[in-house]
């Protein structure tokens, strides 16, 4: 063993010795209460703003609006790999649950999870990994398909974090878009080591 | 003892690249720009960063203990490395216990700092850096030359070349859409062989014991969610109390960096997935002798954001490698005195002293300031190049004398005009090197403004 308890008690120690004892000038932490911008139509911002980074926002009016329209998202036709979550008229082929080794997602062609809420100032979507197996799913996926109460859209990140609770183990993103990559020469290029698109679908009800 | 101006000059020998890397990186500064004015709100998020940044290192013994209290009751289990070797160490060391040969990485300036790949690849272990940035220089056998653009310094014809030599890609092809679908496959592989990954950490909340971690590409999110270990390595400022501190953080990080609202991923983990293990390295690495320094305290602040690289006019024209350092730019020439100033002694002078790092810095770092102390502390030292140091005494002693420094403006508007050309452009001239130096005004400054005030 390279290392030790007993080593990593002494060396907890000198660190935590080293920053204490030093009387630097107190500065109290803001309260970032009502703080932050609004926007007179947030879900016209959300709309706007996924689509500047590369992802596609779609509202629908009510369930049986998502039931027809989300299976015409052009690859749906050649996907036979799907894992669905929401009901939307789409059957899994992938049980989630029923895989014991999250590396056979290997080949999943779509998710279609709930999103919790959304955040029009910058189109990110929080999702977790509650009552989810493989939180793989969201990334390994060909393409990821996120539906969510249109209600269910907050201004900005400070608002956010006001709903959002930490206590016990978990997993949560936001997700803003599909993976990409400006790596080479500044040229921006959809689906790098993610997702190749993003689809948030917004329930008007 | 790293020469930035002796790399610098080999940088813009080929003037064309270096006039494109300039252009590459002011053309993401202006994307900087507009994403900071659409949040009106700007100045005072920049306010309350500095704020929360400065509570917590005011107090960083007691978040860091909260932290590894509420983290370890998530289940992960933390360690604390006061330098980059026992950093290494604790790495292998867990990997070691796994048998984990086969290791992905994504994005992790402490890892570079620290230099863990060639410590692990020493030790028998194969790391893949999984952003596609650092994979490419990765593959190039280079450090990155930049913090948030680590392949910024290279043309997509080179990728090309290189992709064609590595993993067969079709010669001469350079389109970045066929070389990073290309790279997509490769690297997926590397995913699904991984038996454990690497990760950095952006920001550690204090009251959830949680991390974040913010990629674009989601590779962190595909290494750490197949194999069984996450290591996750940090260094101790990236420390903040509370989660709501988040919603200021995130707002300002890829605004300042690359102009996006937010990265695509900004992933939260609190405790390992089930059935697999988080570990957590703390460390210190110097920081703790830089908390103890009131000039530099504030260069902790830093959130790695990339913006003071991407304005610098001397980093935009003489390139991240030309530094010598993990981390390049206005911050890194702070950061690097810090760790070895005699080593890095010629950073804190690649700065025009322009102050534009300054106002770009989300959390209100005085770069210029620290950078000017800095050249008075190396000054102090006696660690100057003893050109530089005599020409300072020079410059001094010339102009602490009103009678001195007439006559010798006198002597230089004469001299200029009339002595040959090899006697003004000689060695000692490091001004007149690149350039022409422009032509003597006929009359100094203070004659123009006698006659001025004479003839009113």
């Amino acid at each position: 063993m390279p290392f030790t308890l007993d080593k990593h008690v002494t060396s907890k120690q000198e660190i935590v010795r080293s920053i204490s004892g030093q009387l630097l000038q107190a500065v109290s932490l803001p309260e970032l209460d009502n703080f932050g911008i609004v926007y007179d139509d947030p879900l016209v911002q959300f709309e706007q703003t996924l689509a500047a980074v590369g992802g596609s926002a779609i509202r629908v009016a009510d369930r049986e609006s998502l039931r027809r329209e989300l299976p015409q998202l052009e690859f749906m036709s050649t996907c036979n790999r799907i894992h669905c979550r929401v009901d939307c008229g789409i059957s899994s082929t992938v049980d989630l649950d029923a895989v014991a080794d999250p590396h056979e997602l290997d080949d999943l062609d779509v998710a279609i999870m709930p999103g919790e809420f959304a955040v029009a100032e910058n189109a990110a979507v929080w999702v977790t990994d509650k009552g989810i197996h493989h939180r793989v799913a969201y990334f390994i996926a060909e393409h990821l398909v996120l539906v969510l109460d249109a209600a269910q859209m907050v201004h900005n990140m400070h608002q956010a974090y006001q709903r959002l609770q930490f206590g016990d183990p978990g997993y949560g993103v936001f997700i803003s878009g599909p993976s990409k990559t400006a790596d080479i020469e500044q040229s921006l290029v959809i689906g790098a080591q993610g997702p190749r698109s993003l689809h948030v679908f917004l329930l008007e009800h | 003892m790293t020469n930035h101006p002796g790399l610098a000059a080999d940088f813009v020998r080929d003037n064309e690249r270096a006039h494109w890397h300039d252009g590459a990186l002011w053309f993401v500064r202006q994307k900087r720009d507009k994403a900071a004015a659409a949040v009106p709100e700007w100045e005072q998020l920049r306010e309350y960063a500095a704020q929360i940044k400065a509570h917590t290192i005011a107090n960083l013994a007691h978040y860091l203990e909260e932290f590894e209290r509420n983290a370890s009751q998530l289940g992960v289990k933390v360690h604390w490395a006061r330098d980059a070797a026992e950093h290494n160490q604790i790495v292998h060391g867990i990997l070691a216990e796994h048998d984990a040969t086969r290791v992905v990485k994504s994005k992790s300036m402490l890892t570079e700092e620290c230099h863990l790949n060639p410590y692990l690849q020493r030790h028998g272990i194969q790391v893949t850096d999984s952003d596609l940035g650092e994979w490419i220089v990765q593959l190039r056998k280079e450090p990155p030359s930049h913090i948030v653009l680590p392949a910024i310094h290279i043309k997509k014809e080179d990728v090309g070349t290189l992709f064609h030599e590595k993993i067969g890609t079709r010669e001469g092809e350079s389109d970045p859409t066929y070389l990073t679908a290309a790279s997509r496959d490769v690297l997926r592989k590397h995913f699904l062989e991984a038996q454990a990954a690497i990760t950095g950490v952006n920001f550690a909340v204090a009251e959830t014991g949680g991390i974040v971690v913010c990629t674009n590409e989601g590779n962190t999110d595909m290494g750490t969610g197949l194999p069984k270990l996450h290591i996750a390595c940090m260094g101790i400022e990236k420390l903040i109390p509370r989660a709501k501190d988040l919603g200021v953080f995130l707002r300002l990080l890829a605004r300042s960096a690359t102009g996006q609202p937010i990265t695509a991923y900004s992933s939260h983990f609190h405790g390992p997935r089930p059935g697999a293990e988080l570990h957590i390295v703390l460390v210190d690495n110097g920081r703790s002798q830089v908390l103890k320094q009131p000039e530099f305290r504030r260069s902790l602040n830093c959130i790695r954001c990339g913006a003071c690289l991407n304005t610098c006019p001397v980093y935009r024209r003489s390139g991240g490698h030309s530094y010598g350092y993990a981390v390049p730019g206005p911050i890194g020439s702070i950061l690097a005195p810090s760790r070895d100033a005699q080593e890095f002694a010629t950073l804190p002078y690649a700065s025009s002293l322009c102050g534009s790092c300054t106002d770009v810095c989300p959390v209100k770092i005085d770069l210029h300031h620290q950078l000017l102390a800095w050249r008075k502390n190396i000054a102090q030292r006696k660690i100057l190049p003893l050109q530089k140091r005599v020409a300072m005494k020079l410059a001094g002693h010339v102009l602490q004398r009103a009678w001195l420094f007439r006559l010798t403006g006198k002597l230089a508007r004469l001299s200029l005009a009339w002595l040959p050309r090899w006697m003004v452009y000689n060695r000692l001239n490091a001004w007149g090197r690149q350039r022409d130096l422009p032509p003597a005004p006929p009359h100094s400054f203070r004659a123009l403004y006698a006659r001025q005030t004479r003839d009113k």
